[in-house]
């Protein structure tokens, strides 16, 4: 239990996948203008993100692996997770639309999302078991969405301060990350 | 003729990933510890992003509109594989220091972005000028950005030691904050030369 808790720790502070492993710079950037959108994508990335790292941790498992297909992998990962967020997007319409609308226009964007690209794959070649790919996922997403989530409350601070000409837009936003990224390396000594 | 060379040469300055273009952040971050790192993962994504542009402007009269960027994905998810066997075999301490970021190049914004914005709409010869120019000013992007990291962080470019003995490494400039600072200040600098085009 503890070794999960610690994962979970790591995941989330630690090893954090945007400030640390530089995995879904994209969306950082691009979704963290406002805390509504960042607080979708968040969700989003956890939804999908938890049920991508677990079907193809299953697909690697008992498909590539048993059937020494290793070498297909980035193949079949990225065709489970477009296949994934396409299902996933036409059933919440159906089915549950009040969540469809909060995460909708997220969700094609997800797919090319390098945070669940690479989760996927760090789960399969780390040699998780199911379990460690599930606390892994979640908490990688956790993780992914608290810098989102810090990165849009600076961002809206931003918008009313008087930043200088040449440092607007982009540039100012990845100095801001870098500084974040350095708060963040406090919790190296936790795990 | 003109036009080929317009299209080339738009990737290299004008529209030069990812500085113009805020896309592909994660291999800019990831990778640029040191100038090794920076010109392999440059040059393996000129490699799937040129054959990709061929593959799919020769396909483009073929290829539905409605599905396709699930073929988009799956012709950049080939070459890319091609690119990570071909890694393994033939380079294989880079395959090492490149880890994850080999097949992370499938989801790379900007080999699909040019494949939508580009490819799909444009000849062959035209797309090949369009995938070369933009590669090109990826590789030089992240040799710019490897070379002031590995200068600072660990006294070196490309291994070669340059600050004499003396030089005590600035170690912030290899780790994840220097990286995003890094990055920062070269948006910066570009800022001074024209507005960004997109934020």
């Amino acid at each position: 239990m503890s070794d999960y808790l610690l994962m979970a720790v790591s995941a989330i502070f630690v090893n954090n996948i945007l400030l640390a492993q530089y995995l879904g710079n994209c969306p950082f950037v691009g979704t963290t203008k406002k805390m509504d959108t960042a607080v979708g994508m968040a969700g989003g990335v956890l939804f999908v993100l938890v049920l991508a790292g677990l079907i193809t941790w299953i697909f690697d498992a008992y498909l590539l692996r048993s059937f020494d297909l290793v070498y297909l992998r980035t193949i079949v990962f990225i065709l489970v997770i477009a296949a994934l967020v396409q299902f996933v997007e036409t059933f919440l319409k159906k089915m549950v639309p009040p969540l469809y609308k909060g995460l909708g226009i997220f969700l094609p964007l997800i797919t090319t999302n390098c945070a669940i690209f690479g989760v996927c794959i760090i789960n399969v070649r780390k040699d998780f078991n199911f379990m460690e790919t599930l606390v892994f996922s979640v908490t990688s997403a956790v993780g992914f969405g608290l810098a989102l989530v810090i990165m849009a409350g600076l961002r809206e601070r931003m918008a009313t301060a008087r930043i200088p000409k040449i440092l607007e837009g982009t540039a100012i936003t990845m100095i801001t990350a870098g500084f974040m990224a350095l708060a963040f390396f406090g919790f190296m000594g936790m795990a | 003729m003109n036009n080929i060379v317009k299209e080339f040469t738009k990737g290299l300055w004008a529209e030069i990933p990812p500085f113009r273009f805020v896309l592909g952040l994660c291999p800019t971050l990831a990778v640029t510890k040191t100038v090794e790192t920076g010109i392999g993962m440059g040059l393996m994504l000129t490699f799937v992003l040129v054959f990709s542009n061929i593959l799919i402007s020769s396909l483009r009269k073929a290829i539905p509109s409605s599905v396709r960027i699930a073929c988009f994905i799956v012709v950049i998810a080939a070459f890319v594989v091609i690119v990570e066997l071909v890694s393994q075999a033939y380079t294989y301490g880079l395959y090492q220091q490149l880890g994850i970021f080999i097949p992370l190049i499938v989801v790379n914004c900007i080999v699909l972005g040019r494949a939508e914005a580009f490819a799909f709409k444009n000849g062959v010869v035209a797309s090949i000028a369009d995938g070369l120019g933009m590669g090109l000013g990826f590789t030089i992007s992240l040799t710019v950005l490897a070379a002031i990291r590995e200068l600072f962080g660990a006294g070196s470019i490309y291994g070669i030691d340059v600050m004499g003995p003396s030089f005590e490494p600035f170690t912030f400039m290899v780790s994840a904050p220097g990286a995003f600072v890094c990055l920062g200040l070269i948006l910066c600098t570009m800022n001074l030369f024209g507005k960004a085009k997109d934020m």
